[in-house]
């Protein structure tokens, strides 16, 4: 007689200890195997694109650091850059290269969270609060800037909040010679790891086909071989005069855009990061933060779309004006959510512990799906 | 011998045997599990870069006081749909398996529970009392999460009893006793007569038993790391997984028992290593009490050696708990099947012909 068999289904989330926030993942399974995932997003939906209609642009700036809450001066030099793009304004280069100093600085720092918290996922614990520790230094980089370490409402529409702190140079050029001998820590620990190699090489991959349907973008594409980042594609701000290396994956220890692949870009990325830093803090030129800020934003009518590489991939905004100083639409093209509809393609015929694998590797965050 | 006191202090047969069942735990395991709960917390802060419970007491000494504490004021949650008395038996069982263990584990010359003859194969058996309470827990709460813990639970400690076995006959082939209070006397003198150095036997046949004693030492440790579910072997209770594995539903006290039996099981663990590779309760130089003629403070000293023996095995797990991620779980199989079990066969193919030769 043959054995009756079903599928069983499991919900993981959205109280669980790796959906990396409120994510809830239904997984059918076979056994310990995967026959589909489906995320169910919206535990953390906070309207923030219908509020945005009721705020005058300037006000809109402390609701973006709320969205992907790990790179909130990535997403404030996103929004501004679209802003400036519709009001059609120029900004001090002065402006432009702390832009650049802060949103490397929040690259290096968001990337040693999903690092982190990758190696916690797969068990290693040692190399999250490394990660964290590190981190710390970055933070308190921020805090000397504009008072905050996670939300920071620090860059405005045409210039910043603040200028830099005096002592600011010298704690950033302290903390590059500082952090670049913890990558090596932090490859010793784990990158290499013989177990943690088994885990990730070889699991989850994203072919380039796949992932540029998806439009996965960000580490995650570069995992997967394509040499694709805004900084260098679609240059903004004053990315074009650094010289810097876009790592991808290359398969080292397995196939090309595998979970190992997503976690090393990110690794090499931070690498680079430092080398962006070093340079923009050599060119800093003098100047005024605040002369080109606006006194009234009301772009006229109009609608513009601008897009940068945050840490997780494009970040792009879209707004339409009406000419009011209320936005009258703003869209947020967040990479998290883009990233995380490739799950179920990612996880079949994987195992559970994958999954945890896969949605580490590929560093989502809630705040930003859910918006 | 401890149990000849107890009996002229008692003057009954019964009494003596029932306090002396209770020795290790109030003795050694629940002391050894506050000082371990309370150690592994440091020594993981300080790998980390953290200091860990400075709170209670000087430098948080008395954290896992306060934790029991806590524990014990806990409610009893016992789900709506468990199955109730499988639910309550579990952790006993657990404990059980774990405790029994301690009985024929010598912790010196004058105090072993049990002077059993089929000491080894009595632990090892027992242990599978462990198995039967994870499933159960798993089983009883009625939680996919709890189940599969339990599910890979049970494998993992069926499958790694294989290799564990395997190596203890090896042990067994060369010493010809399964009883850990033979076994420890042989290794007696200096450290060189440990079983990982060749044990009691001369010449050739001792230099050549030396790599297979250390290979045989290396899978035992694995092994037994994974019996009692650690890092990098703690697939059952992956929190990043499974939440926490078969114990999720389990709060309070019973929540302490398993956590007490996986304490208490480290330990038994490390013992079984110390006492079957590296002499047991023997001091590796001699005793302070030969050569001073106070022939009462060598059991003490034993004492010593045996636990700063265990220690050190548990303080290696902790060590390797905080440093390495985690195995998948059919790579755990694949690592038992394919590796530690067919190097186990050969280990011990090999040590047989030495010894026939």
């Amino acid at each position: 007689m043959p054995v009756k068999t079903e599928e069983m289904i499991l919900n993981m989330g959205p109280q669980h200890p790796s959906t990396h926030g409120v994510l809830r993942l239904e997984l059918l399974l076979e056994g310990e195997i995967i026959k589909g995932v489906k995320p169910h997003i919206g535990y953390l939906h906070r309207c923030f694109e219908k509020h945005a209609e009721a705020m005058t642009y300037p006000q809109v700036i402390p609701y973006v650091d709320r969205l992907d809450y790990l790179s909130s001066m990535y997403n404030e030099f996103g929004y501004v850059t679209a802003v400036e793009k519709l009001l059609g304004i120029e900004v001090p280069q002065r402006v432009e290269y702390i832009r650049v100093i802060m949103g490397e600085l929040q690259r290096i720092a968001s990337h040693l969270v999903a690092i982190g918290t990758y190696g916690a996922d797969l068990g290693a614990f040692t190399p999250f609060l490394f990660a964290f520790r590190d981190r710390e230094k970055i933070l308190s980089l921020f805090e000397i800037t504009c008072g905050a370490r996670l939300l920071y409402n620090y860059i405005w529409i045409g210039g910043l909040s603040h200028d830099l702190h005096p002592d600011f140079v010298r704690l950033a050029r302290e903390f590059i010679p500082y952090f670049r001998p913890k990558i090596k820590e932090m490859n010793d620990l784990l990158s290499y790891n013989k177990i943690f190699v088994e885990r990730t090489a070889n699991v989850g991959i994203l072919p380039p086909e796949t992932a540029i349907n998806f439009g996965v973008s960000g580490p995650n594409l570069r995992g997967s071989g394509l040499k694709w980042d805004l900084r260098r594609n679609d240059p903004y701000s004053v990315y074009d005069k650094f010289d810097f290396n876009i790592p991808v994956g290359e398969g080292r220890m397995g196939t090309v855009g595998d979970c190992w692949d997503r976690y090393f870009v990110r690794i090499l990325e931070m690498e680079e990061s430092l080398k962006i830093i070093e340079q923009a803090l050599d060119q800093l030129p003098e100047g005024d933060v605040t002369s080109a800020i606006p006194k009234r934003v009301k772009p006229p009518i109009g609608q513009v779309y601008a897009r940068v590489e945050n840490p997780r991939g494009e970040l792009g905004y879209f707004i339409i004006s009406d000419g009011s100083v209320n936005p009258f639409r703003v869209k947020v093209r967040a990479p998290s959510f883009i990233s995380l509809s490739v799950m179920d393609e990612l996880c079949r015929g994987h195992m559970i512990a994958d999954v945890i694998a896969i949605l580490g590797s590929i560093d989502i965050v809630l705040g930003e799906i859910d918006r | 011998m401890i149990y000849d006191f107890l009996l002229k202090l008692t003057g009954s047969e019964i009494a003596a045997g029932f306090i002396q069942s209770l020795l290790p735990l109030f003795v050694f395991i629940l002391p050894f599990a506050l000082i371990a709960v309370l150690l592994e917390r440091k020594v993981s802060a300080h790998m980390q870069d953290r200091l860990g419970p400075m709170r209670v007491g000087y430098h948080g000494i008395f954290q896992t006081v306060a934790d029991i504490l806590k524990l014990m004021q806990k409610e009893d949650i016992v789900t709506d749909n468990s199955d109730k008395a499988l639910f309550n038996i579990a952790p006993v069982l657990v404990f059980t398996g774990s405790y029994a263990a301690f009985a024929a584990i010598p912790f010196s010359g004058a105090f072993i529970g049990s002077n059993i003859d089929l000491g080894l194969f009595f632990i090892v058996a027992v242990s599978g009392l462990v198995v039967a309470g994870i499933l159960m827990a798993g089983w009883a709460s009625n939680n996919k999460y709890t189940l599969l813990g339990a599910m890979r639970s049970a494998a993992q400690v069926i499958s790694y009893e294989i290799p564990t076995i395997l190596v203890i006959i090896t042990i067994v082939m060369i010493t010809g006793t399964l009883n850990l209070y033979t076994l420890s006397e042989l290794q007696t003198g200096h450290f060189w007569n440990w079983m990982i150095f060749g044990g009691p036997s001369t010449g050739l046949i001792k230099v050549a038993f030396i790599p297979f004693m250390i290979i045989g030492f290396v899978i035992i440790y694995i092994s037994t790391l994974a019996e009692v579910n650690r890092t990098p072997f703690d697939i059952p209770e992956a929190e990043s997984e499974l939440v926490s594995g078969y114990h999720t539903e389990y709060s309070g006290m019973k929540f302490a028992m398993f956590f007490l039996a996986e304490y208490a099981n480290m330990f038994a663990v490390s013992a079984i290593v110390a006492a079957v590779f590296f002499g047991g309760y023997q001091s590796p130089f001699g005793y302070l009490g030969n050569s001073l003629g106070i022939s009462w403070f060598i059991p003490i000293e034993q004492f010593f050696w045996f636990t700063f023996k265990g220690i050190f095995f548990v303080l290696v797990q902790m060590w390797l708990r905080w440093t390495l991620p985690r195995l998948r779980v059919d790579q755990l199989m694949a690592l038992c099947w394919k590796y530690l079990i067919p190097i186990a066969f050969v280990n011990l193919l090999i040590v047989g012909l030495i010894t026939v030769f």
